[in-house]
């Protein structure tokens, strides 16, 4: 089946078999090679990218789904944008095999809610897996991107039952 | 001043960060054009003969070029660690029998991926099932075997004790304490699983891109898989997405690829999936562990003893040594006077095991850990101050423990005081106890731990070569191989250093056989001070050299001569040469080998607060206060990320991680939907505290901090956990605590 989809901005084409990924129409009929493919059950996250400017896992897509829409991947981002720049001034990444589905994912968070707290960032990223950070930097690095202070909302705890810095106090807590 | 010790964003990231790293399966290297892609058909049954294997549909299937199974693979099955029994060898490709679930039994070959996976859909084999053995207790009865002309399961005699147990060690113990414990299976879980691509020279050398964490190495167990002369198999690492201790060393997987690619003579691509890689890769830890502590009621520990057994799986690799360090390090930061223990290795049918991010230390930490949180519960001692009991002294270091090990440099009290002191210890403990009288369902547990650790174990000589070019770049070559940790960086700022030249101009490089022929890569947290300290003495050389050939040049004393900004000056004047113009007029190039000789002994000490909800047994870790001390930092950028990473995984694996095979040895966790690797949503930030011990065993005084995290959170979290519902009368959890276990060990404890 012919697809057409734009990618980073560029109107790329091709006839691909129905079952095609868009993670494998990334990779091998556009040759962008960043979006990367950490598992087979979606669980991951590493490919995540934008389509139509919403943050989609790039492995649980068709490419024929994605026909005549729009996708962005961390490849069309450049050092100068907030999320890239804090996730390197953060130390977001290690191995660097989660860091663009990370960042698209992350770029998508901001998108839909750019005032983001600790747990905002947690839950926002639950669906991107990262085995080398223990996701401490990468919150971080998010809470940068978004125009917040890391050391303050690192703080500030994760519920409204917060008695000192990231610990809840229970149900029996005067 | 120095450029050591600041925190010098990484040189890797802006790649990383917009055309993305190139791991092996995004290689467009030219080399590769038109290579065939590698599909295995794996075991779906744990222990089988086969019988017989039709392949004939598969060869007829769209973009099939050629399929393979075990009669057609002249490579002799493979020994894959010397020191196990010589009968557990393992085949390229299955020929009789599958000893795992997902052993290789045929090659599929297709000119596009997905092809493969139909193809190999298509091949039929045809299995007749054996008796499977998956407990270890199980396989040392030796009743079900695995290798029947091996004529046992019990995998080496390498762990065998050389004299008789001593009969009195809790002789003059007033309290003795026995438990058995699991310290249980995990994956390793690298985001980026195995990967390799073959092509041939004209030339007749065989070049593999790989994935692996020590080029050298793998190149000496591939080359000697496929019958080749070392010199004859170039093997060239690109990015590689994590390692965590699973990809040291080559995968045969890697051999069978070279072999294919020689066969059909076109290049050959292999990239597993997820699920191949859960039951495929290496796993870590897997050991049963009885532990026994005694001592007197005044919280003195006098004898410890820990007798193991090891899960090999089915054929066994690196697993089985590492037992070796797990007796070593038994009596953790402790001084005590009698400790003995003893390990047995055994194969089952299991993906084989391997290391796993501490590799066979956090196996140790953990149960003398919970020896001594076990102790102090049965002397009514808080175990943080029985811990200060007993730990090694300042004053006696360098210590010699009973284990065998000699600890270089640790102040292991203050370690502990530290972390107590950062967690607010005693009003923790006010608060847990109002909790506790107050009956609330979300109790409160603090769990302690003290550690010390090997780093630098096993390989201690390192290279490095560092050349100044004639634009006033620099080059550094490494024998280690960075996965993540930041080489690039941190081996740049080393060299900077010396040199004083940025270290955006010098360039890092790793992983080709070809350009650096000698190394031993990155494992055990050796890197630093190993490889580290060869770029800095091979520096240092550099700019002796570099002061000699000014010297002349300049008609000045050598010692009057310093290094700044890159250039030579005499001291005191304006006259001087740049290190660019010395390298324009000869090559400046220095190759520099290091030997430590002995490994080093970071410590620390971990305190983990953990809330606990006693109603559904659900145990979330609220803070965790690290001190994880290694000597000197050269990047807190870099040390503190890594010890952000080995944190989580500590933690993962004492509340959600597990490798889970049924009686039949099929396994139930072989995709990241069952496997519990933790997200963002399951881990809290990370308060981590300083503290700087340096090792006497080379110049810079740098330990390696790669592991420390995991082998130090591991325990705290457990003993918390079980601390938050010890009121209750509960003794002991195994791992991973889930809420299910959480909540069976009250149940139990309540009747």
């Amino acid at each position: 089946m012919k697809v057409e989809i734009t990618v980073n901005g560029e109107r790329t084409s091709a006839d691909v078999e129905p079952r095609t990924l868009l993670a494998h129409y990334l990779r091998e009929n556009v040759g962008l090679k960043a979006t990367n493919i950490g598992c087979d059950t979606t669980s991951c996250g590493a490919c995540t990218v934008l389509v139509d400017g919403e943050s989609v896992k790039s492995c649980t897509v068709l490419a024929v789904q994605a026909d005549q829409l729009s996708v962005q991947t961390m490849e069309d981002l450049g050092m100068d944008h907030p999320v890239t720049a804090a996730f390197r001034q953060e130390h977001g990444l290690q191995c660097g095999f989660c860091t663009p589905g990370m960042v698209m994912a992350a770029v998508g968070l901001i998108d839909e809610n750019p005032d983001l707290t600790e747990a905002d960032v947690r839950e926002g990223l639950e669906g991107n897996l990262c085995r080398c950070t223990g996701y401490h930097n990468i919150v971080r690095a998010v809470l940068v991107a978004a125009g917040k202070d890391p050391d303050a909302a690192q703080a500030e705890g994760t519920d409204d039952k917060t008695i000192s810095p990231g610990f809840s106090a229970g149900e029996g807590a005067a | 001043m120095s450029i050591l010790g600041t925190r010098v964003v990484r040189t890797e990231d802006p790649v990383f960060l917009t055309r993305g790293a190139t791991y092996t399966d995004d290689l467009t290297d030219e080399r590769l054009t038109g290579a065939l892609h590698l599909t295995l058909v794996r075991s779906p049954i744990a222990h089988a003969t086969i019988t017989s294997i039709d392949v004939e549909a598969a060869k007829e299937a769209p973009g099939v070029v050629a399929v393979f199974t075990g009669a057609d693979v002249d490579l002799a099955p493979a020994l894959l660690f010397p020191a196990a029994n010589p009968a557990m060898v393992r085949p390229f490709l299955a020929t009789d029998r599958v000893r795992y679930v997902g052993e290789a039994v045929a090659a599929v070959l297709t000119e596009e991926a997905y092809q493969g996976e139909d193809a190999a859909e298509m091949v039929d084999v045809d299995y007749e099932p054996l008796d499977v053995v998956v407990d270890m207790k199980d396989a040392l009865t030796d009743e079900v075997l695995l290798f029947p002309e091996a004529g046992t399961n019990s995998v080496t005699k390498m762990h065998f004790a050389k004299e008789e147990a001593p009969e009195d060690l809790f002789a003059d113990c007033e309290v003795v304490v026995s438990k058995e414990i699991v310290n249980q299976r995990v994956a390793a879980a690298p985001l980026e699983t195995r990967a390799a691509s073959a092509y041939w020279g004209e030339d007749g050398r065989c070049t593999i891109f790989c994935s692996t964490q020590n080029a050298q190495s793998a190149r000496d167990e591939v080359a000697g898989w496929m019958g080749l002369d070392t010199k004859d198999l170039r093997l060239i690492l690109p990015d590689v997405g994590g390692g965590f201790g699973a990809k040291i060393g080559a995968d045969p997987e890697f051999a069978l690829v070279g072999w294919l690619s020689k066969k059909v003579g076109r290049p050959v691509r292999w990239n597993e999936s997820r699920s191949e890689n859960m039951t495929g890769m290496v796993q870590g830890r897997g050991q049963l562990q009885t532990i026994t502590i005694g001592g007197d009621r005044d919280g003195t520990v006098k004898a410890y003893r820990l007798d193991l057994i090891a899960d090999a799986g089915a054929y066994p690799r690196l697993g089985v040594v590492l037992p070796m360090f797990t007796r070593m390090m038994a009596p953790g930061t402790y001084d005590i006077p009698k400790v003995w223990s003893t390990a047995k290795v055994v194969a089952t049918n299991t993906t084989s095991t391997a290391a796993y991010r501490g590799a066979g230390r956090p196996e140790a930490t953990q149960a003398i850990e919970r020896a001594m949180d076990l102790f102090a519960d049965a002397i009514g001692m808080d175990p943080a101050e029985l811990r200060k009991k007993n730990v090694v002294k300042p004053e006696q270091f360098p210590f010699t423990t009973k284990g065998g090990a000699e600890y270089d440099s640790g102040e292991y009290a203050k370690a502990i005081d530290l972390a107590l002191e950062a967690s607010g210890y005693d009003e923790l403990r006010a608060e847990q106890k109002r909790r506790r009288e107050a009956g609330d369902p979300l109790q409160l547990g603090i769990g302690v731990s003290s550690y010390v650790e090997i780093t630098g174990g096993g390989a201690f000589v390192e290279n490095a070569t560092v050349e100044v070019h004639a634009d006033g770049t620099v080059t550094v070559l490494t024998g280690t191989s960075p996965h993540g940790q930041g080489h690039a960086t941190a081996w740049a700022m080393l060299a900077s250093d010396q040199l004083g030249i940025p270290v955006d101009k010098i360039t890092v490089i790793h992983g080709d056989t070809d350009l650096i022929p000698k190394g031993a890569g990155t494992m055990g947290s050796r890197s630093l001070q190993t490889g580290g300290i060869a770029v800095h003495n091979a520096a240092v050389e550099l700019v002796e050299v570099a002061k000699q050939r000014a010297a002349e040049r300049l008609e000045a004393n050598v010692d009057d001569l310093v290094v700044e900004n890159g250039t030579v000056q005499v001291k005191g004047t304006g006259s001087g040469i740049s290190l660019a113009e010395l390298a324009g007029a000869d090559e400046l190039k220095v190759y520099h080998e290091w030997d430590g000789k002995k490994p080093t002994f970071p410590f620390g000490a971990h305190v983990a607060l953990v809330e606990v909800d006693v109603e559904s047994g659900k145990a979330t870790v609220e803070r965790i206060w690290a001190v994880d001390d290694a000597g000197p930092v050269l990047n807190p950028l870099i040390f503190d990320g890594q010890r952000h990473g080995g944190i989580a995984q500590g933690i993962a694996q004492a509340l959600l991680e597990e490798v889970v095979f049924d009686s039949e040895g099929q396994p139930l966790t072989a995709t990241f939907a069952d496997y519990g690797i933790p997200s963002a949503a399951e881990l809290p930030s990370f308060d981590l505290v300083s503290m700087e011990t340096p090792t006497p065993i080379n110049t810079m005084g740098y330990k390696g901090i790669g592991e420390a995290g995991t082998i130090g959170s591991c325990p705290a979290v457990q003993n918390a956990v079980i601390d938050a519902v010890s009121h209750l009368g509960v003794e002991h959890i195994d791992m991973p605590l889930t809420p299910l276990r959480v909540w069976e060990a009250i149940e139990e404890a309540r009747k």
